[in-house]
């Protein structure tokens, strides 16, 4: 079943900030809001859930450290040690001062790309991908906030958003993939 | 975002591909957010490690000249230093070509010809460090490097050097000339000089003369190291311009997140309000005044007001100056008000004010709405006090 979805079209931050508050007392869903810019606070009114990405770029950041040691145990210790500047390869903890930059860099490597690429993935952002914004105006000024409408009256929602300062309501009838 | 405001579908498809089907969902700019401030915070120690390791790749050699203990917080220092004064060349030029002048401000070249002079000052402080430090290890071979390099055959490579990296930023002590576009320039480039001149004499100071006299020479660059040199310059300036050219130089979605804050009209509420100020117009409508026709009568003003909600406002204006009635009531001059003329007269007219009686109530936030929707002379009413006028020429 198609369900219905209003768009509300707002053209000032705060109003949008003071509109999902009200929406949210009201108890309708939102769907999702779709921004220009990020605005700050906006995900805390709209009860997202803190984001966990910088969880796992640390927990990368320990993957790679991990790989840098392995690899340089590997390389330096026990596939081919050498004797440079009369510094002969001893053991992994003896030699480890000289391994210090290529385990900071492996760690920040694996951190950042790993991060980002998990950032990409979790948004589905890559190239050729279809952009979702419904209006094009959200990548411009204005700010547009998605309800379902579900089983309440659409007449009494369209009121309801217009007084919360939207400047242009739509009802749309939604895609089924959700 | 570009993509959105492309014109022709050869550049819609081109922005569309590289923009990743970004939709700005809530979700997507938070994690944008953090995955942003996580990416600063890794960058800013992959700075320092980049170049502290550089300078331990000398500082690990045995060549007098490079195997000095201050090159790390020096190579540091040296990169925070040319990458301001480099980025100071080319912002003053953008900033000019792409008419930024109101978002790259004085203020912001000022303080990076502050971080020019302190980190310079942080390099002089190095190269003198290097001096005393050469004389008192009591290495012969030291003390001669570094003669060698102040008084050799390349003494003219130092002092440019030590003129242009140490002596020249020194002048943005004064506010005049750290303030000055112009000289600000002229000190990103006369750096920049100095700073190639610094490599220079690390480089080919340090081994033209080694522990060996009979290999001593001079440098003579070949055509490879100078293809090198203007291929990297070549090679940069495709990139930045191509960049420049395709790509706004000044990331949108972050000035339109401060835009507001900082706007002229913002700093007037806040100034007026304090910081609590309310940044948009309260909205109290009740659904009923959605229809059109619930209106004042006497507003003829549908070429002024654009929005339904600026009709209301000027409805409940009027409820509180009192309506006017053509058949009982005779219009005023308002002409005789000073700061009116036939044209404001009109625009007054045509939101419904006629009479002296109706001017004369009106307050602050009544000339606010006048000036919002007339918008000719904002504070005319104010400063010319209406009301007050209204109401002599009322009782007269």
């Amino acid at each position: 079943m198609a369900s219905k979805v209003i768009h509300a079209l707002y053209n000032d931050d705060d109003l949008l900030m003071q509109a999902v508050k009200q929406t949210r007392e009201k108890k309708y869903h939102i769907e999702e809001v779709y921004t220009p810019f990020p605005v700050h606070g906006l995900d805390k009114v709209m009860g997202l859930e803190p984001t966990r990405i910088a969880i796992t770029s640390f927990m990368y950041g320990l993957v790679g450290l991990a790989v840098a040691i392995t690899m340089m145990n590997f390389i330096m210790i026990e596939d081919w040690p050498q004797d440079i500047g009369g510094k002969p390869s001893f053991s992994y903890i003896e030699n480890m001062p000289a391994f210090v930059p290529i385990m900071f860099e492996l760690t920040v490597f694996f951190a950042a790309h790993l991060m980002v690429i998990t950032f990409y993935m979790r948004s589905k952002l890559w190239p050729f991908k279809k952009a979702e914004n419904p209006d094009v105006r959200t990548t411009d000024d204005h700010f547009l906030m998605a309800v379902d409408a579900g089983a309440n009256n659409l007449e009494e929602m369209s009121k309801f958003f217009y007084d919360t300062g939207a400047v242009e309501i739509s009802i749309v009838e939604s895609e089924d993939d959700h | 975002m570009i993509r959105d405001r492309a014109v022709t579908p050869f550049t819609k498809k081109i922005y569309g591909i590289l923009s990743f089907g970004w939709s700005g969902r809530a979700k997507d700019w938070q994690r944008f957010e953090e995955v942003s401030l996580v990416l600063a915070g890794l960058a800013t120690p992959l700075v320092l490690s980049v170049h502290t390791i550089v300078s331990f790749d000398f500082a690990t050699s045995v060549i007098p000249g490079w195997h000095t203990t201050i090159f790390p917080p020096y190579f540091v220092a040296g990169a925070v230093f040319s990458g301001f004064a480099m980025v100071n060349t080319l912002l003053i030029v953008m900033r000019k070509v792409s008419n930024l002048e109101n978002y790259i401000t004085i203020q912001h070249i000022e303080l990076m010809n502050i971080v020019i002079m302190v980190t310079g000052s942080i390099v002089g402080v190095a190269y003198i460090t290097e001096l005393f430090i050469a004389w008192y290890s009591g290495v012969e071979y030291e003390q001669y490097a570094f003669l060698n390099r102040a008084t050799g055959p390349y003494w003219w490579a130092y002092w440019a050097m030590m003129s242009c990296n140490v002596f020249s930023p020194q002048f943005m002590w004064f506010k005049k000339l750290r303030t000055s576009i112009m000289f600000s320039f002229f000190i990103s480039i006369v750096v920049n000089i100095g700073m190639w001149f610094e490599r220079f004499v690390i480089i080919v100071t340090s081994l033209h003369r080694d522990y060996l006299p009979s290999s001593w020479t001079m440098f003579s660059p070949t055509f490879v190291d100078i293809g090198i040199f203007i291929g990297t310059i070549g090679f940069f300036f495709v990139l930045f311009l191509l960049y420049a050219r395709t790509f706004p130089v000044i990331a949108q979605a972050e000035v339109k997140s401060i835009l507001k804050g900082s706007g002229a009209k913002y700093k007037k509420l806040r100034a007026e309000h304090g910081d609590g100020a309310k940044h948009y117009d309260a909205v109290v409508r009740s659904p009923r005044s959605n229809t059109n026709d619930d209106h004042n009568p006497m507003v003829n003003a549908d070429a002024m007001l654009d929005t339904e909600l600026q009709k209301d406002k000027v409805d409940s204006l009027l409820r509180k100056l009192g309506s006017f009635d053509p058949a009982t009531q005779t219009a005023d001059d308002l002409k005789k008000i000073s700061g009116v003329g036939p044209v404001m007269e009109q625009k007054l007219h045509q939101l419904g004010i006629y009479t002296y009686d109706q001017v004369s109530k009106m307050d602050d936030a009544d000339y606010d709405l006048l000036d919002d929707i007339i918008g000719e002379f904002p504070g005319r009413a104010k400063r010319d006090d209406w009301a007050g006028q209204a109401s002599n020429l009322k009782n007269n």
